[in-house]
């Protein structure tokens, strides 16, 4: 039963921040790229006011999939490094934090427009 | 038929906008929360096998990143995303099909400023204002540290 909650709070959580990005695109006429970088900035700033980390802590990957929880790493990253390493922290700790995902996306990126032909139209701006 | 571009435009905002909201935000919803399902999923997955809570966020989001990239290269990604909308861009899949589907699409432009320059289009803004934001965040904090 735990478990079945778990998804739960995932699907609800993590459906609500993909609506709100839905109704950014309807209503203000915001671009897809737009959405994201919105999104991205909109993490850092809740991580940066700890108000992102408890919706993790409610909604698992609900919180984090959403590339608010992209951004709220970025925050929580700079944080960690700064505690660390003091004054340079400032400069390692975001891409130290997006490290993972953003390599994962150079290198399967460009692995995949190697090995396959485009078929189909683009995410356009 | 004979009308001002203004006219044009009012008929056409009637036609496009209102009935389809009530469509799209559903769709959004279940589209995004099951992406969001798959990720608990593998979350779930790595901490049984024995990552901590943070690795297996991170090996999560590589994961999610990898499948995202593989259906953009079979275009079947683009095709979830007709019906999805923001239910397949909010999600780091959504980032990771921005990389993916511009650098498949310039290929023919070189390896260089086509596949490479061009993976960068819809990421790299994301990228700069993300660390920009961070950045900001850590100034402040290393200087309120300072402090206290």
């Amino acid at each position: 039963m735990d478990i079945l909650l778990e998804y739960l709070k995932a699907f609800l959580v993590g459906g609500i921040l993909c609506v709100i990005g839905q109704l950014l695109i309807d209503i203000t006429k915001l671009t897809p790229a737009r959405i994201l970088v919105s999104f991205v900035v909109a993490g850092v700033i809740l991580g940066a006011l700890d108000i992102y980390e408890p919706v993790i802590d409610f909604a698992g990957a609900g919180a984090t999939v959403p590339l608010t929880g992209f951004g709220n790493m970025l925050a929580k990253g700079m944080r960690e490094a700064i505690d660390k390493d003091g004054f340079i922290g400032i400069f390692t700790g975001g891409f130290s934090a997006c490290a993972a995902g953003v390599c994962a996306a150079i290198v399967f990126g460009f692995l995949v427009s190697i090995i396959f032909k485009k078929t189909d139209r683009t995410l356009q701006e | 038929m004979n009308i001002t571009k203004k006219e044009y435009k009012t008929i056409a905002k009637k036609h496009e906008g209102t009935s389809k909201l009530y469509i799209t935000l559903p769709k959004t919803f279940l589209i995004g929360g099951f992406i969001c399902c798959i990720g608990q999923f593998f979350i779930n997955l790595y901490s049984y096998l024995g990552l901590d809570i943070e690795k297996s966020g991170i090996m999560t989001t590589v994961t999610l990143v990898f499948l995202s990239a593989l259906l953009t290269g079979l275009g079947l990604y683009e095709r979830i995303a007709k019906h999805a909308g923001a239910g397949t861009l909010v999600p780091v899949t959504g980032f990771a099909n921005a990389v993916v589907s511009p650098a498949m699409e310039f290929k023919s432009e070189g390896l260089i400023l086509g596949t490479a320059a061009k993976m960068f289009v819809i990421a790299g803004p994301v990228i700069v204002y993300g660390i920009l934001a961070a950045f900001i965040y850590g100034i402040i904090y290393y200087i309120t540290g300072l402090f206290m």
